[in-house]
C-alpha cells in the first residue's frame, strides 16, 4: 500500500445523490432495501389487519368510515368503490389476502432477508470492500423499486388490485369472465416478475461476492453462519425461480394473447401452473427461511457467549434441506387432481425434511446448554425464533402425512402453520438481526427498554393469534372465506375469531413500539462503540457505521467465527481477524 | 384436538381420527421434551448462574454424534406416521370399493350441481334428476362420485366426512364416501372460486334406508 489511504483509492462519492440515492455502496444499499422492505411491512400489516376486521365483524364498516359523507361513499374514488359504504365486500377481500400473501413474501421478506442483510452484512462478514459488482447491485435495488411502483400502480387500475390469491391458481387467474381484475392481474404478474428479475441479480453478485471476495485466511468453514444461509438461499432461488418465471410468461400469454396454455378447453392443463409455481414455492420458503434462521443463529453464539454447537453440522443439515426442497412442492397438491399414487411418496420426502431441520433446533439447543446467556433484546428475538419456528416445524407434520391434510388442506390450521414458520423467520428473526446489527448499520444502539417492550408484545399477541388459528382451522374453517358467519357450523366459533382479531391489533400496536424505537434511535440513541456486543466477526472488527471502503486494512481471518470462551484466553471472544485488532482499527 | 373437529360420520373418518390422534401424541411429546430443555437450559444457563460458558464448539462426530442419533429417532418417528398414514390414503383416493349409489357432481360458480341418474341408473337418459347444493345419499351405502368443473378450480370438502377433493375444469376425478349416520352436513367449497367463494356452500343430505327411498320417489 506504501501508505497510500483506502479512502483515496476508494474515494466514497460526493454529492448528495451519488453518496445516499443513485449508491454503489453495499451499506447505503442495503438500508434502501432495508427502508423498501419495512414500507412494504406496513401496508402488509394494513392489510392483515383489515383481513382480521372482516373475519370477526363481517360487513360492519370500518372505524372512521362514517366520518366519511355518504355522497364520499357514493362517489366515484378508488376508495368509495372499493368500500361498500365503508365495509369490506367479498370482492375486495379477495384482493386484501391477496396482496398480503405477495407483499409479505416477495416484497417484504425477501427484501428485509436477501436485500438488506445479504447487502449489509456479507462483504463485511467476508472482508470484502464492496459487493463484486457494485453497478449491478445499485440496478438491483432499482429494479425492485420499479416491481414495487409496478405493484403499487396494479392496486389503483379500473378493476382494481389481483384478487386471485397469491399463487395464482388458473382458470380464475387467466380468464377474464371468471374474475373481474384485468390490469390489476397483468401489473400483478409484470411486478412480481420484475421482482424475480431483481433477486437474480441480487443472488448472482452475492454468491460471486462470497466466491471470490473471501479476505485472506477466510475459508468456506470459517463463513458466518450467515453467509452460509444467504449463499445457500441464493443457490436455491437461482434454481427454482426459472420454471416459475416460464410459468408466469404462459400465464401472461394467456391473459394477453389467449393462447389456452393453462385452459383446459382450448387443450390447456392448469394442473401445469400448479406444479411450476410450487416447484419455485416450496424452494422458495427456504429461500426466506434460511437467512432468517442464520441471523438468529448468529445472534445466539453472541449471547450465549459459546460457540455454535456443530457449526458444519447445521451447515451441512442445511444443504441437505435445501436439496430436499426441491422434490417436495407436489405436498401442496395432494387434492389437486394430480395421480393419487404420486402423493405418498411427496409425503415421504416433505417428512423426511423434519429431519435436517431436526439436527438444526437440536444444535440450537445444545448451544444453549452450559451457555452463560445474556437476555438482551436481539438474544429475546432469536429465542422467539427458536421457540415459534419449533412449533411451525410440528404442527407442519400433520400437514405433510398426505392423508391428514384431506382434512386439513385449505383451512385455517394451514394459515397458523405457515404463519408460525414465516413470521419467525422473517420478524422474530429479521428483528433479531436489526436489534443486533442496527449499531453497526447506523452507529447508534436501539433502545433496550422498548426493545423489550416491542419483544414481549410480539411475542404474546403473535401465540395469541396464530395458535388459536389451529383450533378454528380443526373446526373446518375455511381458508379464503370473507364472512365465517355464512356458514352454520362455523358460527359456534365466530367469538375466536374475534379474539384473533383482537390479539392482531395489539400485535399491530406491538409493531408500533419497533417504528418509534427505530425512529428516535436512528436519531437520539446512545452511540455505539466499534463492538458493543463483543462479537467476533468481522465486522465488529471495523468503526460503526465502517467507512465507505469498510476496512482500512482488509483483515488477515486466523479462526473460525464462534470463538467465545476459549479456555485460557484472556477475554471471552477472539476476533477472527487478530491482525485487525492488533493494528490499527481503520478509523480515518 | 378430537373434540375440536365436528363428529366424523364417514367409514374412514375414524381412522383419520385416529391418525390425527397419532401425529398429536407424538408431537406433544416432542414439544415437551424440546420446550422443556429450552426452558431449563434457560434458567440453568443465565449469566448470572454461569458467568462464563462453557467452550464446546462440538467439531467432531464423537461430540455431535449424538444429534444426528436423535434425528435418527425422529426418522423413525416420521416413517411410522407414514407407514400408518399410506393405508388411509389408499383407502380414501387410491382404491374405489364397489359403488351401491353413482352421482355427478359438477361445480360451478358459485354452486355445486348434483346430477342422479334417476331409476334406471343410467345417466344421460331422460329420469336424470338434477339438486343443486344438496346432496342426497343413503346412509351406509358406497357413494360414487364423479367430480367436475365446469368453470374455476373449486373444492369438494364434508368436513364430517373426513373427505376433500379438488375439482379441476377439463377432468373427472373419482371420490367415494359412506356415511355411517342419517343427517344434514354442510358441504363448502374449500378453494378459492372467485368473488363469490365466500358463501359457496352446499349440503350433504344423508337419508335413512326408508327416507331415502321417500325421497327417491317424490323426485
Amino acid at each position: 500500500m506504501h501508505g497510500t489511504a483506502q479512502s483515496d483509492i476508494h474515494p466514497a462519492p460526493s454529492s448528495f445523490l451519488r453518496r445516499c440515492v443513485f449508491s454503489t455502496d453495499h451499506k447505503v444499499i442495503g438500508r434502501q432495501y432495508l427502508g423498501i422492505a419495512l414500507a412494504w411491512a406496513l401496508l402488509g400489516g394494513l392489510t392483515a389487519l383489515l383481513i382480521r376486521w372482516q373475519l370477526a365483524w363481517p360487513g360492519t364498516p370500518l372505524p372512521g368510515s362514517d366520518l366519511l359523507s355518504a355522497d364520499f361513499w357514493e362517489g366515484e374514488s378508488w376508495l368509495a368503490r372499493s368500500l361498500a359504504h365503508g365495509s369490506i365486500e367479498s370482492e375486495f377481500y379477495n384482493k386484501l389476502f391477496t396482496m398480503h400473501g405477495t407483499i409479505m413474501v416477495f416484497f417484504v421478506a425477501m427484501p428485509l432477508l436477501l436485500g438488506a442483510f445479504g447487502n449489509f452484512l456479507v462483504p463485511l462478514m467476508v472482508g470484502a470492500r464492496d459487493m463484486a459488482f457494485p453497478r449491478l447491485n445499485m440496478l438491483s435495488v432499482w429494479t425492485l423499486v420499479v416491481a414495487s411502483i409496478v405493484m403499487l400502480v396494479s392496486i389503483f387500475v379500473p378493476g382494481g388490485a389481483a384478487s386471485a390469491g397469491w399463487t395464482a391458481y388458473p382458470p380464475l387467474s387467466t380468464v377474464a369472465q371468471y374474475n373481474s381484475p384485468n390490469w390489476g392481474q397483468n401489473l400483478w404478474l409484470l411486478a412480481v416478475a420484475i421482482e424475480f428479475a431483481s433477486f437474480l441479480m441480487g443472488g448472482v453478485n452475492l454468491l460471486t461476492t462470497v466466491i471470490n471476495l473471501r479476505a485472506p485466511g477466510m475459508t468456506y468453514f470459517r463463513l458466518p453462519i450467515v453467509v452460509w444461509f444467504q449463499g445457500i438461499a441464493a443457490i436455491l432461488f437461482m434454481f427454482s425461480v426459472g420454471p416459475l418465471i416460464a410459468g408466469a410468461v404462459m400465464m401472461l400469454l394467456d391473459r394477453l394473447v389467449g393462447t389456452g396454455f393453462y385452459t383446459p378447453s382450448m387443450g390447456g392443463e392448469p394442473l401445469v401452473w400448479q406444479h411450476l409455481f410450487w416447484f419455485f414455492g416450496h424452494p422458495e420458503v427456504y429461500v426466506i427461511m434460511l437467512p432468517g434462521l442464520g441471523l438468529a443463529l448468529d445472534v445466539f453464539a453472541v449471547f450465549c457467549r459459546k460457540p455454535l454447537y456443530g457449526y458444519r453440522v447445521i451447515i451441512w443439515a442445511s444443504i441437505v434441506a435445501g436439496a430436499l426442497s426441491f422434490i417436495v412442492w407436489a405436498h401442496h397438491m395432494y387434492l389437486s387432481g394430480m395421480d393419487p399414487r404420486l402423493a405418498m411418496p411427496f409425503s415421504i420426502t416433505t417428512i423426511l425434511i423434519s429431519v435436517p431441520f431436526a439436527v438444526m433446533m437440536f444444535a440450537m439447543i445444545a448451544t444453549l446448554w452450559g451457555a452463560s446467556i445474556t437476555f438482551a433484546t436481539p438474544m429475546l428475538l432469536a429465542l422467539g425464533t427458536l421457540l415459534i419456528f419449533l412449533l411451525g416445524g410440528l404442527t407442519g407434520i400433520f400437514l405433510g402425512s398426505a392423508p391428514m391434510d384431506i382434512y386439513l388442506h385449505d383451512t385455517h390450521f394451514v394459515v397458523g402453520h405457515f404463519h408460525y414458520t414465516l413470521f419467525s423467520a422473517v420478524f422474530f428473526g429479521g428483528f433479531a438481526g436489526i436489534y443486533y446489527w442496527f449499531p453497526k448499520m447506523f452507529g447508534r444502539l436501539l433502545d433496550e427498554r422498548l426493545g423489550k417492550i416491542h419483544f414481549w408484545l410480539t411475542f404474546i399477541f403473535f401465540n395469541a393469534v396464530f395458535l388459536p388459528m389451529h383450533v378454528v382451522g380443526l373446526s373446518g374453517m375455511i381458508r379464503r372465506i370473507g364472512d365465517p358467519t355464512l356458514y352454520a357450523f362455523l358460527k359456534p366459533w365466530q367469538p375466536a375469531n374475534v379474539f384473533i382479531t383482537v390479539c392482531a391489533i395489539f400485535l399491530t400496536v406491538g409493531q408500533l413500539v419497533f417504528v418509534v424505537n427505530f425512529f428516535w434511535s436512528r436519531m437520539f440513541g446512545q452511540r455505539a462503540s466499534d463492538n458493543p456486543w463483543q462479537s467476533t466477526t468481522l465486522e465488529w472488527g471495523t468503526s460503526s457505521p465502517p467507512p465507505h471502503h469498510n476496512y482500512d486494512t482488509l483483515p488477515v481471518v486466523v479462526r473460525g467465527p464462534y470463538e467465545y470462551s476459549v479456555p485460557d484466553s484472556p477475554q471471552d471472544y477472539l476476533p477472527q481477524a487478530q491482525a485487525v485488532v492488533a493494528g490499527p482499527t481503520g478509523r480515518a | 384436538m378430537l373434540w375440536w373437529m365436528p363428529e366424523s360420520v364417514s367409514t374412514y373418518g375414524g381412522d383419520m381420527d385416529a391418525l390425527f390422534s397419532l401425529i398429536f401424541t407424538i408431537v406433544s411429546v416432542a414439544f415437551v421434551l424440546t420446550y422443556g430443555a429450552i426452558i431449563y437450559a434457560l434458567c440453568r444457563y443465565r449469566r448470572s448462574r454461569q458467568p462464563r460458558a462453557r467452550y464446546l464448539p462440538a467439531t467432531r462426530l464423537r461430540q455431535y454424534g449424538w444429534i444426528l442419533g436423535l434425528a435418527l429417532i425422529v426418522l423413525v418417528f416420521d416413517i411410522a406416521i407414514d407407514h400408518h398414514g399410506a393405508s388411509i390414503w389408499a383407502q380414501m383416493k387410491t382404491t374405489m370399493p364397489p359403488a351401491n349409489v353413482q352421482v355427478r357432481v359438477a361445480a360451478k360458480q358459485f354452486k355445486w350441481e348434483v346430477v342422479y341418474p334417476g331409476p334406471d341408473g343410467v345417466f344421460e337418459t331422460g329420469d336424470d334428476a338434477q339438486t343443486d347444493g344438496e346432496l342426497h345419499v343413503p346412509v351406509d351405502q358406497v357413494v360414487h362420485v364423479t367430480l367436475t368443473s365446469k368453470d374455476v378450480i373449486h373444492s369438494f370438502f364434508v368436513p364430517a366426512f373426513r373427505l376433500k377433493q379438488d375439482a379441476m375444469p377439463g377432468r373427472s376425478i373419482p371420490l367415494w364416501f359412506q356415511a355411517t349416520k342419517a343427517g344434514e352436513y354442510p358441504w363448502p367449497c374449500a378453494e378459492l372460486c372467485g368473488f363469490g367463494h365466500t358463501g359457496m356452500q352446499g349440503k350433504v343430505v344423508v337419508h335413512t334406508a326408508a327416507d331415502y327411498a321417500a325421497w327417491q320417489q317424490k323426485r
